[in-house]
């Protein structure tokens, strides 16, 4: 690693102050920046912790709306049961000391094109709130992811928290890369009173993404069979050594109908 | 270099790190405190697995400032205050849990974790805690058992020895 200043602000206003440096940049529970500064492909001046920020830190239910804080661990996520997809998909995030470090706001900041909380997030439409130096603002699931480790952040602002409408029934399945355990391919089911959203992460070459078709299908008709004459094509789809991008095709309409039929 | 401080098995300690000292090199190379083993430093062998505020972490994927202040507990801190072995690292040793016994301390830390949430877990959910612990010895199967075994001890059942 180069070497940084590492920062412990005790205020989100402190941090935000700390953040406005030269090549600061913000570190959350560190699981997947910390591999990156090792392999020195990141140079920052100073790292911002922002664990140990306690208004950051907490899960709370209200008026069909979980709202998690940005440094609230996978961990914490796996535990609450307001919103039990969530709380599966989780829970399947790497392993327990990572679920123990990792956090939400870190992963949708750094929205990896395999991440599993940005299916969630474009599933439900959820809101991210962001705050920066000039304040706070809440972006749209749908605006805010913009394609491989881009979003809509600016920079020096961070993720304060994710507020996701609860769906009626929803379900994460993943098909994970058996090395990584990242997914090949995972898709988020979210059912609510008057719409469907399916949020498919793994596989697009820009990163998350909804299926529409699907979406439209299970509107009318929520089960496997609604999917069933749809495919999905392998245009714009990731290809690599696990897989290429007409298996992930395949794979999305298979995750999604086990994510439907796990609803029931 | 900054001096940080926090209570390592108990004791209060203090020592220099800079910004992007790692917890397990503080551990090991300011505290002396080699049990926590260093496998692949990428987070995903688990032999560095610590307990830092009641909670299992990678100490590889952790800076030492971040711990400023922490309850840290480390394979050292297993044993018993007369230096026999702990409860669950016996179990190690009667159910041939270990072979060459490099990811025995990350093993030993997750199974202490797992067990102070869920004092009585299924042979399947000891299987699940330790995805992010690997053992190229063992193939697991004596892990599992010494961790069962283990649980049953904490829980107060007599073992029959095999």
């Amino acid at each position: 690693m180069y070497a940084f200043d590492l920062v412990k602000p005790k205020s989100l206003s402190e941090a935000i102050e700390a953040l406005q440096a030269d090549e600061a940049q913000p570190l959350g529970g560190g699981q997947t920046l910390i591999p990156t500064l090792k392999q020195r492909l990141a140079m920052p001046s100073s790292l911002v912790s922002l664990a140990g920020i306690a208004e950051l830190v907490g899960i709370s239910a209200s008026g069909g709306v979980l709202t998690v804080k940005g440094a609230t661990t996978h961990g914490a996520v796996a535990a609450q049961t307001d919103f039990p997809g969530l709380a599966g998909l989780a829970g399947k995030i790497g392993d327990p000391a990572v679920r123990h470090r990792g956090t939400m706001g870190g992963s949708i900041a750094n929205n990896d094109p395999a991440a599993c909380y940005p299916s969630a997030a474009l599933a439900c439409g959820a809101t991210i709130v962001a705050a920066g130096k000039d304040g706070s603002r809440e972006i749209a699931a749908d605006d805010y992811f913009q394609g491989l480790f881009a979003t809509a952040l600016e920079e020096g602002e961070i993720v304060t928290e994710i507020r996701f409408p609860i769906p009626q029934a929803s379900n994460y399945q993943k098909f994970e890369q058996p090395a990584s355990r990242f997914p090949l391919v995972g898709v988020f089911v979210a059912k609510f009173a008057d719409k469907v959203g399916v949020g498919v992460t793994g596989a697009g070459e820009n990163g998350v993404f909804r299926w529409e078709e699907a979406e439209a299908a299970l509107a009318g008709n929520f089960s496997p069979d609604a999917i069933e004459g749809l495919s999905v094509s392998a245009e714009g789809l990731m290809g690599d050594i696990h897989a290429t991008p007409e298996y992930r095709a395949h794979l999305i309409k298979v995750m999604t109908k086990r994510a439907v039929a796990a609803c029931a | 270099m900054p001096t940080i401080s926090m209570t390592v098995n108990g004791k209060s300690v203090s020592g220099e790190a800079e910004g992007r000292t790692l917890l397990v090199t503080f551990l090991r190379e300011e505290l002396g405190l080699t049990g926590t083993h260093v496998g692949c430093d990428t987070s995903q062998c688990g032999a560095c697995t610590i307990d830092v505020n009641g909670q299992s972490v990678k100490a590889c994927t952790m800076f030492a400032a971040e711990a400023e202040g922490a309850q840290v507990t480390t394979i050292e801190g297993m044993a018993n205050p007369d230096g026999s072995l702990g409860v669950i690292q016996q179990a190690f040793q009667d159910n041939h849990g270990l072979q060459c016994g490099f990811c025995t301390p990350g093993m030993v830390m997750t199974a202490a974790d797992l067990l102070k949430n869920n004092p009585n877990p299924s042979e399947k959910e000891v299987r699940e805690y330790l995805e992010g612990n690997l053992c190229r010895c063992t193939g697991y199967h004596n892990i599992v058992k010494s961790i069962l075994a283990a649980a049953a001890t904490l829980r107060g059942e007599q073992v029959a020895a095999e």
